[in-house]
């Protein structure tokens, strides 16, 4: 690759020190997005894939703290950067959208107050300006009569139309980088669908990256360029979105797209994958999909290091899936 | 909102109404109305002359009517020691104690929420600590007791301030105040300290339970991840949502203060409608005692009745109604 | 459907000595060493209190044993019959120390009885506004509501103005003034705890209504009304011995620390302080007690706040 990531994250480990033990949210896990690139960051709840994108922008609230490895963003060293300097990132050159828009405006200010205020925390703009910023950025998301909506609170509006709103200020400074923790999982399915048909064309015309957060592997296959598979704080599987869909190489996601119910096998039983996600306190050594997997051996009693494929593939897994069809 | 507000009015008048029956109905019928409202050391015929003329013999409907028409005319009776009419009594007091209230209210706003704030925000400090530690104290100790030490270290001992009456008025804007004259601040600082050290512990208290709640939601870590400074944060975005129930609280409270007077002005002496009150019991100056408790239920109608209009103002989701 | 009942009271009885809730409860309770520190001291001064008459050196209020040429003594001065003041003597020539605990018995008992008193009433009012539902509700909690916007002690003065005094007429007072929160409080939790599944399934089991409401729902409303308990009772308390200073309280014959410490309020200027220091000492030692015990109550017993 000849230009630099927008987003290198190499070896993170974001641990939580609880008074019971170390919670290992994110374990060791490497990644990265290019400019205009759409990664899809997918496990179900526990996996740490929302730690990840919090300790991207160095929001993870204590007891738990980043313990070592590296997140680059346009080559600049983000852990142990200053509190200053990524709250001059934050929200500026690097955009977070949340899960429950219901809560993530603020009740009480209106709709016009959040959006300006983050223009007006990251540049010398005059009021007006923002103003029109503002107004544009909700007509951009597809939102009827702006000037109404701007003078609104959060209350006022449908969830839907909230999330929208979210999108916009999360796009208002251009930023190079997004990271979507689950936006579309409060939402409708009809709703669903044109939120991710939105985010992605704002993301095509504007060359902003995106990391997209979520357990619904249906939602990121249409969308993401790449897909990084999570499992109990570790990366188990990472490359193209089609490559994994298609062909998955670690049993999980074999698992996972196995499990999605689709009208090609139907009247068949839903398959599931048996057992439960084990307690994040309490892994078991080695790898931590053994006890759920039916190719497990003595040999995953070590914990399996990540493998580089051909294609851009990464596995992590002693005896990854052929190249073929899923188990 | 105007539909909100009539709906509050009415409800007012509702329980003003209510309040005076019972008030009407606890002195005439279950105490007895004839020593209540006449003195008793009238001798016999004077006696039988109040009865006719104050309408205790007539059927108990008709003397609510009367009762009612002479309340809302403002005659509530004439007190028996000083024998003037008792509203107008009550009336002259009325600017002490509201005084001391007012001064009461401010010192636990100003004291009370910052304290909180900073409490809340970082809860392990040693100096938050503290805070927690006197705030249970100050709920705990009991109000008249406090103000008899405040009286013997600072007045006694220590010779600083003095220890009862109230200071020199002065007026300014049309408000005559002891407020506003050196001697009077000295005269009011024991008894106000006094009645609001409860109330500041009170706000201190709802003021950090508030920010250790607010602090953890979805709003405020949106707010972080927009790049917004820590001040703005705090001060707009975390700020905004907890004075909505501490204003609630703080209004409900201020009537708490001007009954709860009735001690401060006992001890320190404060010539207020408390200390009236008071006396009032003990000399079993009935009339005075029925008018104070009739104006005191009108206040803490209208007082409520502010604080829900102020609360709508604060709170867009009351003003604008839910979601379409 | 006996059956039922039967079978389910087998299955309760068969769940215990693994950490059952209470043990839990009892651990995170003693987890902070102010909170227990108050509970002892709460103890000790119920039974100080409780044994008073065995050891105190002097029966304040038998006549016999006061002499007035005693009064207004400084702490540690010695009496004639050879026992020490520790805590001085009051204006009639009353031991101080006795005098206290024998106040300490009214006020702890005034404001206990009361409260439990006002639990009982308020409880079952709650309980029954809450499974009612409806106009009735809406009604007595109206009624609720205006009572609280009240603030206690005028509530208190307005019903002593037109009762006057006496024991009685206080107990009436107190418990007046309290039921309302007990009432708010556990229709509060019955509602919760009634739209809860559980109750459901219990009313799809064809369960009684006295069973669920006094099997299922209120101990879940336990926690909440536990907390407001102790809180009360120390506002009790409180309100009982402003009420006896301000001279509208308990009568002369039942001297409650409120007494104790009004009739030392003349001597203060005078410089005598003890009179009313160390009545106004055992006071707040009681009701910071019992609020730091509530405290931890309510943090122990909060489920929002996640241990």
């Amino acid at each position: 690759m000849s230009k630099a990531a927008t987003l290198e994250v190499g070896n993170l480990r974001t641990h939580f020190l609880t008074k019971a033990g170390a919670v290992r949210a994110v374990d060791d896990v490497s990644f990265s997005v290019r400019k205009g690139e759409v990664l899809g960051l997918v496990g179900e709840s526990g996996s740490g894939k929302s730690v990840t994108g919090f300790s991207i922008v160095g929001l993870v609230d204590p007891p738990g703290r980043i313990v070592s490895g590296s997140i680059r963003f346009n080559g600049e060293e983000l852990v142990g950067a200053s509190e200053d300097r990524l709250r001059q990132l934050r929200g500026n050159r690097i955009a977070m959208i949340f899960q429950d828009p219901m809560m993530t405006l603020n009740p009480v200010l209106r709709i016009d107050t959040q959006m300006m205020e983050t223009l007006f925390a990251h540049s010398d703009i005059g009021k007006q300006e923002a103003w029109q910023r503002s107004r544009d950025a909700l007509g951009q998301v597809g939102i009827p009569s702006p000037e109404e909506r701007l003078r609104s609170y959060p209350h006022q509006l449908s969830g839907g139309m909230r999330q929208r709103v979210a999108i916009a200020i999360a796009f208002l400074n251009r930023p190079d980088l997004i990271i979507a923790d689950e936006p579309t999982t409060a939402l409708d399915v009809t709703i669903q669908s044109q939120i991710i048909h939105e985010a992605q064309q704002l993301c095509r015309n504007s060359g902003t990256a995106m990391v997209w957060i979520t357990h619904d592997l249906a939602v990121v296959s249409g969308l993401a360029d790449r897909i990084c598979v999570m499992y109990a704080g570790r990366l188990v599987e990472a490359g193209s979105s089609s490559g994994v869909i298609d062909k998955p190489r670690h049993p999980y996601t074999a698992g996972l797209i196995g499990s999605v119910p689709s009208h090609n096998r139907r009247g068949e039983p839903l398959n599931q994958i048996p057992g439960m996600t084990p307690s994040l306190i309490n892994l078991p050594p080695g790898c931590a999909f053994r006890a759920r997997c039916d190719r497990g051996d003595a040999a995953c009693v070590e914990e399996p290091a990540e493998e580089k494929l051909s294609g851009g593939r990464v596995v992590r897994c002693f005896h990854p899936l052929a190249g073929g069809s899923g188990a | 909102m105007t539909a909100f507000m009539i709906r509050r009015l009415l409800q007012s008048a509702a329980v003003v109404f209510v309040m005076s029956v019972i008030v009407f109905f606890g002195v005439n019928v279950v105490g007895d109305p004839v020593d209540m409202l006449i003195n008793p050391e009238a001798d016999q015929e004077d006696i039988e002359n109040a009865i006719k003329a104050l309408g205790l013999d007539r059927p108990i409907g008709e003397q609510y009517l009367h009762f009612a028409k002479n309340a809302l005319t403002g005659n509530l009776g004439k007190s028996f020691i000083f024998g003037e009419p008792a509203l107008m009594l009550i009336l002259q007091r009325m600017p002490a104690t509201m005084e001391l209230a007012f001064a009461a209210l401010m010192m636990a706003i100003f004291l009370g929420i910052p304290l909180g704030l900073y409490a809340g925000l970082k809860p392990e400090s040693p100096v938050s600590r503290t805070v927690m530690a006197s705030s249970i104290l100050g709920f705990s100790l009991p109000t008249f007791w406090v103000g008899l030490m405040m009286i013997m270290v600072f007045a006694v001992i220590l010779g600083w301030l003095p220890s009862t009456g109230r200071g020199e008025t002065a007026t300014f804007l049309g408000i005559t105040s002891s407020l506003f004259t050196l001697n009077g601040l000295s005269h009011i600082l024991m008894p106000a300290l006094n009645l609001a050290l409860l109330k500041i512990s009170l706000v201190i208290r709802i003021t950090r339970a508030g920010t250790r709640e607010a602090i953890h939601q979805d709003y405020i870590k949106f707010a972080r991840a927009k790049g917004l400074s820590q001040r703005r944060v705090i001060f707009v975005h975390l700020l905004k949502n907890i004075l909505i129930p501490v204003v609630t609280v703080l209004g409900l409270e201020f009537g708490n203060l001007v009954a709860f007077s009735v001690v401060t002005e006992t001890i320190f002496a404060w010539p207020g409608m408390g200390k009236l009150l008071i006396d009032s019991i003990q000399q079993l100056d009935r009339p005075v005692i029925v008018a104070y408790l009739i104006i005191i239920v009108l206040l803490f109608v209208l007082l409520n009745l502010i604080v829900d209009i102020l609360y709508s103002i604060l709170d867009p989701r009351v003003r604008l109604g839910e979601k379409r | 459907m006996a059956a039922i009942e039967e079978r389910l009271s087998a299955v309760e009885q068969s769940g215990k000595g693994a950490e059952t809730p209470f043990r839990r409860f009892m651990s995170d309770f003693l987890d902070s060493r102010v909170a227990t520190a108050a509970l002892v001291t709460l103890a000790a001064i119920v039974l100080l209190a409780v044994l008073a008459p065995l050891y105190v050196p002097q029966n304040p209020y038998d006549l016999a044993q006061v002499d007035v040429l005693d009064a207004r003594l400084p702490p540690g001065s010695k009496s004639y019959q050879g026992y020490t003041f520790w805590l001085g003597t009051d204006g009639a020539g009353r031991d101080l120390f006795s005098a206290i605990l024998y106040g300490l018995r009214i006020s702890l008992s005034v404001g206990v009885m009361s409260g439990f008193i006002a639990l009982v009433i308020g409880s079952a009012v709650g309980l029954v506004a809450a499974y009612a539902g409806g106009r009735t509700e809406n009604f007595i909690m109206r009624v609720v509501d205006i009572q609280l916007s009240f603030p206690a002690i005028l509530i208190a003065l307005m019903l002593l103005a037109v009762f006057g005094k006496g024991v009685d007429k206080i107990m009436i007072a107190l418990v007046t003034v309290q039921w309302a929160y007990y009432a708010r409080t556990v229709r509060g939790s019955a509602l919760v705890e009634g739209g809860k599944e559980y109750v459901e399934a219990a009313r799809c089991l064809g369960l009684s209504h006295a069973r669920i409401l006094f099997r299922h729902i209120l101990p879940n409303c336990m926690a909440p009304l536990i907390v407001v308990g102790t809180v009360q009772t120390a506002h009790a308390i409180a309100l009982e011995a402003t009420l006896s200073f301000l001279g509208v309280g308990l009568p002369q014959t039942e001297p409650s620390l409120g007494l104790l410490i009004s009739n030392g309020f003349e001597y203060m200027l005078s410089g005598r302080y003890w009179i009313s220091f160390f009545p106004g000492v055992a006071l707040l030692i009681t009701i910071v007690s019992i609020n730091l015990v509530g405290d931890q109550l309510r943090d122990v017993l909060n489920p929002r706040l996640q241990r």
